[in-house]
């Protein structure tokens, strides 16, 4: 357990990415089996225990503690787990033996309800203080330690120097802890052999259009799609098993159950997830913040699937029937795919329709100027194009619509981390707008990215040298119409927002420019912002 | 005597009436008595000050030569009467130079604190429980909450950290005085002999150290000149909490935030300062030393000062100890 809480507990601070892989590999590496398999588990989600109520912990604790002084260290420390874990004390000294987090998991699973109390405690009184934090996180079920399954996979594929593809490809079809997944990531048994064939298949990957990258292209060896502003998503029914994937290979099967339930075909499809109508079904696709509202849940109820039915638009195929497709080119493809969804559910199916072009100068006018607000742009397929799991370059592309684009004033700073932690570099921005007969700045949105390193430095600086207020990390800086710094914000999207002051929330807000020509008054007001969303639901 | 005419706070600080001096005042005084270095104890200004010979030596390498009117030496266990009142400074085990000011009148004996620890501390004198009618104990770390774990292993994980990141230089934060010695006497006490790299405000202090014979190995300025970022990838770096955030860190090779402190034992405060790599280093007593101590040294009364006095008072109540805070202002609760 020690060295799960370790690396828990380096996790939680460790902002870079990179880090955290090599802290997840490290950890991978060292640690024996079935520990690491449940460690996996439990970053990852996909470990299932009894859990206890916070209740439990807190009567526990009470019947060795005074009341008042476990007050007194709750109301400091803020978290029940942290607190429990540090104010514990094991009724004599003993030597901290420690016990493997496999054993932990395995006790809990094999224990019935009347034990859980008596084995909770035993189990506090035997570890140390951090294992104790990592324990009950676990068993209350609240561990939060901002790594994702996609970021643990990654780590696997680094610790067994795999690639993360063929890891994707076998992660639904294991189970926790593991152990022919790790057997063979050391290079001690082959590839493992699944046993129901519905898993995830890693998806195909567009690279964005460059500067120059069309020009020697032949228009004629390219068919073009419209990217839809949803989730892109895969639905695998083979061998009876029904499963939805995020593209990032999540499991969201639970919060769609209708489109699961329509899904009557044997197959592997890759689409884009929506709300609203198909167009076979002659109704308007809904926006991704009407998606947003079925996103992360893990049930859905009557009303949700009544106000925002979803549907998937079919963009390719991987398996028809049991048959894997992928080698076939994309032309071969789209015809299976079209006689699929043909068969299928016309409220829950429809096709990604193709977007007739001749020339790339035609195309870049389509993209400009979309028929529908929920296209972020266009795709290029190559119609001779295989399925490859990634991100190659050449067979596919994607052309989004230009950004928005705003000037907007710095309001307020935040130091970043890690690598920036010396930095302000979170910006809060604002635009003018009227209140009580006053033109005041309100925020309209939150960027971190966007500039180079060296603007970084001349943003730093502006912040550090204009500073007027500070609230404890933040930092408010100079805005007035004469003095202060403009910036380019560039965004995806515009949604009307009830959450935020300004009534509107940006989708990809970044910096794309520092506008030391221009000086505050001289930003946009936020009616331009309005009038933006407007025109959107006009187009 | 009854204690509180002995001692009592006053809006300067802990005033003895019958000796006419202030214990740690947060204004200049006439007469004061210092029990520790540290800034919100040892203040410039006063016309009179008495304390141990390193205390003072520290107050000179920080205020300058005329940090007071006249100085007097305290040494350990030695007698001094002041206007009648006999006075002793015994070791705290706090910081180098730290004590502990017992005050007799009477028959009556308190013993103020300062600032004090129980762990074995290679950079100062060992804490000496002394007897007494009234214990002051600080409070720094008084919740139950703080366990300060062994000393020995949180180093061990910052040297891990260095074997799993040699390309990344190490920032350690730690206070100028005390913890900034003792982590790098730790450091030297596990094997770690590369050069430590300091801030500039830690060197007249580590200086200090090292001519009162403490060994703290090879000692470099990390601001030379000349010396590219790559030279410090991998390197021990230790300056002052407050240098991490500021411009100067940027110069070293990807730097990884350390911090040496009691406080780093909670989470969030590790989170909210950026902190990569919290060790729980502390030169003040955790929860089960401050109750220990008090249980050793038995006074009649306990009286508590800046920390969580609620706490230590409940807990002596629990134990039938007659306590009481005494909230005394102007000390930095959170400097450690």
């Amino acid at each position: 357990m020690k060295a799960f809480a370790e690396l828990l507990d380096r996790l939680v601070l460790t902002p870079q990415r990179n880090a955290k892989i090599r802290l997840l590999a490290d950890y991978f590496r060292e640690a024996g089996d079935p520990s690491r398999g449940y460690a996996l588990a439990a970053i990852a989600g996909t470990l299932s225990l009894n859990t206890v109520k916070p209740q439990l912990i807190r009567d526990l604790l009470l019947e060795r503690m005074d009341d008042v002084l476990f007050r007194y260290s709750y109301d400091y420390v803020g978290d029940l787990a942290e607190t429990v874990s540090l104010v514990w004390e094991p009724p004599q000294e003993r030597v901290a033996a420690d016990i493997p987090l496999g054993e932990v998991v395995e006790r809990l699973q094999m224990a019935g309800r009347s034990e859980v109390r008596s084995l909770v405690r035993d189990t506090l009184d035997q570890l140390d203080t951090s294992g104790r934090f990592a324990f009950l996180k676990l068993v209350t079920g609240g561990l939060r330690i901002g790594v994702s399954a996609r970021l643990a996979k990654q780590a696997l594929a680094e610790m067994g120097g795999k690639d993360v593809s063929e890891i994707e490809t076998l992660w639904h079809g294991l189970t926790p802890p593991y152990l022919p997944l790790f057997l063979w990531l050391n290079g001690e048994a082959d590839m493992p052999v699944l046993k129901t064939p519905a898993v995830f298949h890693a998806v195909m990957l567009a690279t964005p259009v460059g500067e120059g990258d069309l020009a020697g292209l032949d228009p004629a060896d390219f068919a073009a799609e419209w990217k839809w502003d949803g989730i892109r998503v895969q639905l695998a029914n083979i061998g009876g098993v029904r499963r939805l994937y995020s593209r990032s290979g999540d499991e969201i099967s639970g919060a769609f159950p209708e489109i699961l339930e329509a899904a009557d075909f044997t197959g592997v499809i890759d689409g884009e997830l929506l709300v609203g109508g198909t167009a076979r079904s002659n109704q308007a696709t809904g926006t991704f913040a009407d998606l947003q509202q079925r996103l992360n849940r893990k049930t859905v109820n009557r009303k949700m699937l009544e106000d925002y039915p979803a549907f998937i638009r079919g963009y390719d195929i991987l398996f028809s029937g049991e048959r894997d497709i992928r080698s076939e080119p994309f032309q071969t493809r789209r015809e299976v795919l079209s006689a699929v969804i043909e068969a299928a559910s016309p409220q829950h199916f429809d096709l990604s329709p193709l977007v007739p072009f001749s020339t790339w100068e035609e195309l870049d006018r389509l993209r400009s100027n979309p028929p529908d607000p929920v296209i972020e742009g266009v795709m290029l397929k190559r119609l001779d194009s295989p399925y490859v799991a990634g991100r190659a370059k050449g067979p596919w592309f994607k052309w989004k619509r230009e950004p928005f684009n705003i000037d907007a004033v710095l309001m307020y700073a935040q130091r970043g981390h890690g690598k920036r932690s010396s930095y302000y570099s979170d910006f809060t921005f604002g635009v003018w707008t009227e209140s009580d007969g006053q033109t005041v700045l309100v925020p309209v949105g939150k960027a971190y990215f966007g500039f180079t390193d060296a603007e970084l430095e001349i943003l730093d600086r502006f912040v550090r040298d204009n500073t007027v207020e500070r609230f404890g990390p933040v930092r408010a800086v100079r805005a007035e119409p004469d003095a202060g710094f403009v910036v380019e914000v560039a965004f995806e999207g515009l949604n009307r927002s009830t959450r935020h002051k300004s009534g509107v929330a940006m989708r990809f807000p970044r910096i794309a420019r520092l506008r030391a020509d221009k000086l505050p008054r001289d930003a946009d007001r936020l009616e331009t912002l309005q009038a933006m969303i407007e025109e959107k639901a006009l187009r | 005597m009854r204690p509180d005419n002995l001692l009592y706070p006053a809006p300067r600080g802990l005033y003895c009436e019958k000796g006419d001096f202030y214990i740690d005042p947060v204004q200049p005084v006439e007469r004061a008595l210092i029990t520790h270095g540290h800034a919100d104890h040892a203040r410039a200004g006063h016309a009179h000050v008495l304390a141990t010979r390193e205390t003072l030596d520290i107050m000179r390498i920080r205020y300058g030569d005329g940090f007071c009117g006249a100085s007097q030496i305290a040494s350990l266990g030695e007698t001094i009467t002041v206007n009648g009142v006999t006075v002793r400074f015994h070791p705290a085990g706090h910081v180098l130079g730290s004590a502990q000011i017992a005050v007799e009148a009477d028959g009556t004996r308190i013993v103020v604190s300062g600032d004090y620890k129980r762990r074995p501390d290679r950079t100062c004198r060992a804490f000496e429980p002394v007897r007494c009618d009234v214990f002051i104990t600080e409070a720094t770390f008084g919740l139950p909450v703080f366990h300060h774990p062994d000393d020995g292993a949180e180093i061990a994980r910052l040297l891990m950290s260095l074997r799993q990141f040699p390309e990344r230089a190490h920032m350690v934060g730690a206070y100028a005085l005390g913890k900034a010695q003792r982590v790098i006497a730790l450091l030297r006490q596990q094997g770690y002999d590369d050069p430590i790299h300091i801030h500039g405000a830690l060197a007249k202090l580590c200086e200090y150290y090292q001519s009162e014979g403490i060994d703290l190995g090879e000692i470099r300025p990390a601001t030379l000149a000349g010396e590219s970022r790559q030279d410090l990838a991998g390197a021990i770096v230790i300056g002052p909490p407050s240098a991490f955030a500021d411009r100067w860190a940027r110069r070293f090779a990807e730097p990884l935030a350390v911090f040496a402190s009691g406080w780093m034992l909670i989470r969030q405060r590790a989170k909210q300062r950026g902190v990569e790599l919290p060790l729980v280093i502390s030169d003040h007593c955790d929860w089960a030393e401050l109750t220990g101590t008090i249980r050793e040294i038995a006074p009649a009364e306990v009286w508590v000062t800046h920390g969580r006095e609620e706490a230590l008072v409940r807990w002596c109540e629990l134990q039938g100890i007659p306590a009481r805070p005494l909230h005394l202002v102007g000390y930095d609760d959170e400097g450690e």
